[in-house]
């Protein structure tokens, strides 16, 4: 018995020392990490800098959050506007687009309609059951953005919408098990394709725009090592990099479109 | 699905994985330690509770039941709020040791109460025929102990169950980080959320195997409780 305690104890002092390594902490949404991008990526920095990433998907909303308690060293996420502000608080010391790709709304059917206003009118006057994220995250916030532009208030919907207050991966297999309508990012939608029984219902480059931001939480929140932070910032932007990304395919499809050039 | 989950179950564990492997060390490694650090407390506390006579006693006695009941992510989030505000210069957000602190205190309680409730029960009739005997405080905690074994162990049965099976806090405080903190029901979790049921299952057989494997050695140590 005592041998067991002795080795379990050295054990615990193994576990706990792993902690001081070269590493790196970001924090994203779950749709850039259900999309499996950052596990295609990721690795070619790890072997470049020796440096190891840790990646903790949350919304857009909570990473922001961690964010502002200085709980990440980067942030990749799509909010634009909130991104922005984030910066011009003081949270992010800088901010840089990476990439785009498109929102879709999915469901079991065909929308009709050739506009993103019509497929809203139609799924608001036939009352299609329809998910809403409803976890403050980029898309949730996008969702509720289009909304709004149309003007719908979501306030006065009926029951057939409905927010699962979850991740998009949790949200896509709930909508296919229910067959009901969300509003997903096109990458998580295909790395998920498989396992849904879901088509795409509407969809259109143009209007439902998708941007992606790398922000370098400002380091005097915390007592991190901001090197690490600025190699990694420097990386994702680079020609190789962007020249990466344009090459995650899925299902004969480009995911992500880089635009730090831009 | 459910043949096809098995069959991926133990494909799963014959891969040699690397990662899967990592995943399946570290959920034992963190619940093991954690029970043991939360039975050498919990231990110590419920029969420290139960010998003594004190102002608060029932409220405690109250307190401890309530957090043997509590749900995990509002512990986690607990931790949570102490890691990221008093304690936040030991940066322990998203690591294994916020993941073990985690733990250990969820799995305190639940030992403590059950010591607390056994210990009540045996002590009435051992204590007084100590007292005679003029054992002192020491002598009583030591023959309380020898007494109580049997429960000792079902607790840590106890805790180490809900520590391993546990998903709400560990992903909050560790964030579920591939190669790094995900463990096997952060794992589940994942594959759930993508819609991959039978990776799910194949874990939740292989948590399952394990747990089994576990109570068996255990039987060889007191095969008496499992009879």
């Amino acid at each position: 018995m005592k041998k067991i305690i002795v080795l379990l104890g050295v054990l615990l002092v193994f576990t706990l020392s792993a902690c001081s390594k070269k590493e790196l902490l970001i924090v994203t949404t779950t749709s850039l990490d259900n999309s499996g991008l950052l596990d295609y990526i990721l690795p070619v920095f790890e072997e470049e800098y020796g440096i190891f990433v840790k990646v903790v998907a949350l919304g857009t909303g909570a990473a922001l959050e961690m964010g502002e308690m200085g709980e990440a060293d980067i942030l990749l996420v799509h909010a634009y506007d909130r991104e922005i502000e984030f910066v011009n608080n003081g949270y992010g010391e800088k901010r840089h687009n990476i990439m785009y790709n498109d929102f879709i709304i999915v469901g079991p059917f065909d929308l009709e309609g050739d506009t993103l206003a019509d497929a809203l009118e139609f799924m608001t006057s036939q009352e299609l059951d329809f998910y809403s994220r409803g976890d403050n995250s980029g898309t949730h916030q996008k969702e509720l953005s289009i909304w709004n532009q149309y003007n719908y208030d979501v306030t006065t919907f009926g029951n057939w919408y409905h927010e699962t207050g979850q991740g998009m991966g949790a949200t896509l297999t709930m909508a296919s098990l229910s067959g009901y309508y969300t509003l997903s990012d096109r990458a998580t939608y295909l790395s998920m394709k498989d396992n849904l029984d879901l088509i795409i219902a509407y969809e259109n480059r143009e209007e439902l725009k998708n941007q992606y931001g790398v922000i370098k939480v400002n380091p005097d929140l915390h007592n991190r090592n901001e090197e690490y932070a600025d190699l990694f910032y420097d990386w994702i932007i680079s020609q190789d990099t962007q020249d990466l990304i344009a090459t995650y395919i899925m299902y004969d499809e480009q995911l992500f479109y880089p635009n730090a050039g831009d | 699905m459910i043949l096809e989950s098995t069959i991926k179950a133990f494909e799963l564990l014959f891969s040699f994985d690397k990662e899967i492997y990592s995943i399946i060390f570290l959920s034992l490694a963190i619940s093991i330690l954690a029970t043991i650090v939360a039975s050498f407390f919990g231990t110590l506390l419920g029969i420290l509770i139960s010998i003594s006579d004190f102002k608060l006693k029932r409220f405690t006695k109250k307190l401890v039941f309530t957090f043997m009941g509590i749900p995990p992510v509002v512990l986690g989030l607990i931790v949570l709020l102490f890691i990221t505000g008093p304690f936040d210069n030991l940066n322990l957000l998203f690591t294994k040791s916020a993941m073990f602190l985690a733990q250990t205190l969820l799995v305190l309680p639940i030992i403590t109460g059950n010591i607390i409730i056994s210990s009540e029960k045996t002590q009435k009739k051992i204590l007084e025929t100590a007292t005679t005997l003029g054992a002192n405080k020491i002598d009583k905690i030591t023959l309380l102990i020898k007494e109580i074994k049997p429960f000792i162990l079902m607790s840590i049965i106890l805790g180490f169950s809900r520590a391993i099976s546990e998903v709400g806090a560990v992903m909050l405080v560790g964030g579920n980080i591939k190669n790094d903190t995900r463990v096997m029901t952060t794992y589940i979790a994942l594959n759930n959320s993508m819609g991959e049921y039978s990776s799910s299952i194949a874990m939740g057989i292989i948590l399952l195997l394990i747990a089994f494997i576990l109570h068996t050695l255990l039987a060889k140590f007191r095969g008496d409780f499992y009879d």
